[in-house]
């Protein structure tokens, strides 16, 4: 589904992806797990196609199409999702129409009439609840005065909403409580099929107790280090990160 | 010079101005003459004009129909309204004159009076007389003062005291001539004490000619009054509009106004807020989507004479290609008026790297015990924000359009009136996408 090829990328005009490599199969599901400024962020932002960062070398393969010559509308149009570290607050534009335009957008790629109503609003409905939002959430601006826990609620709610073939979950974990992040994981396990990939980029092993990845990889200073199963995780929970850093 | 030209006019013709005009309006000829001898047309050497040379529009050659020579036009022909849409009252100004044919409007509560300034000033002298150039002040406005020296007629809108008007009056004016023409028309709104009502005015020009329009409102709202008064200006670019909004207002009177300016040439709008009684308050919105060359200048003075009142002010501009913004925004809270709240936003979008927006806050605070504060911004979309959409699969342009359309949002929500509020809302997502052409027809009412 996805292969990094040797991904180097720079943002204003540093350095910060070295050579990525990295295979993604449907069904999986990959940790991206490393210390602080290691380029975890970079790499999500990278494969969404944010125009701030830009790529020097290597190439990204989707669905066997050349990723990086996609515009990032077209990237989600093809399946890509990107849950954002930090979503951002659009005051004037409602949950509603932004989801509608988005859902009709990728219904408009594939040759389809956009939604009727009726089934929006069901879809809607069923995916919230599914997230345990509150209904007004989704009529308010998008992500206007929701606290952190809500918005990152709200990305997965949008993945639901979009089911997308590869999920990229940046953070989602971060600022979550211990019952936010069950929920959020849980919605995430219930939209994973064998036909859908996910990666997980994250610092902490805490969200892996409730989404089992299939490999995990370590980030630092733009480079994958080590590549091993759950129980890297595990071992990076008790360990840190120094023993792989400074061997 | 230009200007000699109009004085000579003025005087030439003075009879044929005031044999098609009436004595209320007459008898303030003289002294707006005097003055605009004095001052004449505001350059842009005047500070306050530094970005609209408003005398400019003036060197054009202008016909100006001072005997009140009959345009042909059925306003219904025109503009096809389907009132049920905007349910209304309808009237129509053609160019300065009140259109004087029957209209198909509902009853008007007893007491209030809608219609042609010259009969209201003949049916209730003491009434007109009371209020009529007596609000606005041309003492340093040009404009004003030659505005008073050829207005014939206009519009004028009475409601008396504890009486509410429940449905929205509607004025067209529609500018309509076969040569290049000056116009120069009046607006006086008068709400007495608790008396209720909401005003909307649409600008529609209908020929392809140049027209220099003046326009000056004078709105007086008695205590406990509620005036709303919302006006959409929909011209070509061959349209100069020079319009000046006069308000005061006396104790827990609330005055609502918006100028929504969907397609025009050169605009100036000038207003003036002056509140006289205490716990008044005044929200003032302002939004302007211009592109070509299309110029807009708003300019709004507020005066806090008294103690515990209230102003809101909120002006928007988004300006694409070569087109130029104005905001000047002067408060002044006088030396009496403690507790006063007064805020004021300023926020422009610039869509392209021709555009050009100037804007200029400037309060003078006499008082010490108030609260005020004032924003700016000017700047271009937000990118993270488009990066968010289209990672949502929503396409670059369709997301610049969301983006812009929520810009107007909270402008748009200022307006009281549930119906206009859709009906612009949709409006300006047409503009945005480019399918609203240069006016030809009322879009409020169609």
């Amino acid at each position: 589904m996805l292969q990094i090829k040797n991904l180097h990328a720079i943002v204003e005009e540093k350095e910060i992806l070295k050579g990525i490599n990295l295979e993604v199969k449907p069904g999986e599901i990959h940790a991206v797990m490393g210390p602080n400024g290691s380029g975890k962020s970079t790499l999500a932002s990278v494969l969404a196609g944010n125009p701030k960062f830009e790529v020097t070398r290597g190439s990204i393969l989707f669905k066997g199409k050349d990723l990086l010559e996609m515009e990032p509308e077209d990237r989600a149009r093809e399946g890509l999702f990107l849950s954002f570290q930090y979503p951002v607050e659009i005051p004037g534009v409602s949950m509603v129409n932004f989801m509608r335009a988005a859902v009709n957008e990728q219904r408009k790629y594939r040759g389809e009439e956009p939604i009727p109503a009726s089934d929006f609003l069901k879809l809607m409905r069923d995916k919230r609840e599914l997230l345990g939002m509150d209904s007004n959430l989704v009529s308010r601006s998008v992500n206007e005065g929701f606290s952190g826990g809500e918005k990152k609620k709200n990305e997965i709610f949008q993945m639901a909403m979009l089911s997308p073939q590869l999920s990229i979950l940046d953070e989602t974990d971060s600022g979550l409580d211990i019952d936010a992040l069950r929920v959020v994981a849980q919605g995430v396990n219930k939209l994973q099929t064998k036909e859908n990939a996910t990666i997980l980029i994250t610092h902490y092993q805490r969200l892996l107790e409730y989404i089992k990845p299939d490999q995990v990889h370590v980030l630092y200073a733009g480079r994958i280090i080590r590549t091993g199963g759950p129980e890297l995780a595990l071992e990076l929970e008790k360990r840190g990160y120094d023993w792989l850093i400074n061997p | 010079m230009i200007e000699q030209q109009y004085k000579d006019l003025f005087q030439q013709f003075r009879s044929e101005l005031d044999a098609n005009s009436v004595e209320g309006m007459n008898r303030h000829r003289d002294a707006a003459f005097d003055r605009f001898q004095q001052i004449g047309f505001p350059t842009s050497r005047e500070e306050d004009y530094k970005h609209s040379n408003v005398a400019r529009a003036f060197d054009a050659d202008l016909g100006l129909n001072l005997r009140n020579i009959p345009i042909p036009v059925n306003p219904y022909d025109a503009f096809k309204c389907d009132v049920p849409n905007l349910s209304t009252h309808l009237y129509f100004l053609i160019n300065d004159r009140y259109y004087d044919k029957p209209l198909a409007n509902d009853p008007l509560p007893e007491g209030v009076y809608v219609g042609s300034l010259q009969r209201f000033s003949e049916e209730h002298p003491d009434i007109f007389n009371a209020h009529y150039g007596l609000i606005a002040d041309y003492s340093d406005n040009g404009v004003v003062a030659y505005n008073t020296m050829f207005a014939q007629d206009g519009f004028v809108v009475y409601v008396p005291e504890n009486v509410t008007v429940e449905k929205p009056l509607q004025l067209i004016n529609i500018l309509r001539g076969g040569v290049d023409l000056n116009v120069n028309r009046r607006l006086l709104i008068i709400a007495g004490e608790n008396a209720h009502v909401k005003l909307l005015v649409c600008d529609h020009a209908v020929d392809d000619v140049h027209f220099v329009v003046t326009q000056v409102t004078e709105v007086a709202a008695a205590a406990h009054a509620e005036v709303d008064l919302y006006e959409l200006e929909e011209n070509s670019l061959k349209v100069t509009r020079l319009s000046n909004l006069f308000s005061e207002q006396l104790e827990h009177s609330h005055v609502v106004t918006s100028g929504i300016t969907l397609h025009n040439g050169y605009t100036r709008n000038n207003y003036c807020f002056r509140i006289l009684g205490e716990h008044a308050q005044v929200v003032a919105g302002g939004l302007a989507i211009c592109d070509r060359k299309q110029h807009i200048d708003n300019f709004v003075f507020l005066d806090h004479v008294v103690p515990n009142c209230t102003s809101n002010e909120l002006f928007k501009t988004v300006l694409d290609d070569s087109a130029t913004g104005v905001f000047c925004g002067k408060i002044l809270v006088e030396k009496d008026a403690q507790k006063t709240q007064a805020y004021q936003n300023n926020r422009n979008l610039l869509a392209s790297t021709t555009a050009q927006m100037f804007s200029k806050p400037q309060l003078e605070i006499y008082a010490d015990d108030v609260k005020c504060s004032h924003g700016l911004t000017t700047g271009q979309l937000d990118e993270d924000a488009l990066f968010y959409m289209r990672a949502r699969g929503i396409d670059k342009e369709e997301a610049k359009l969301l983006l812009m359309v929520a810009f107007t949002r909270d402008v748009v929500d200022l307006i009281r009136i549930d119906t206009l509020q859709e009906r612009l809302a949709m409006l300006i997502e047409k503009r945005f996408r480019g399918e609203l052409m240069r006016c030809g027809n009322c879009n409020v009412c169609k």
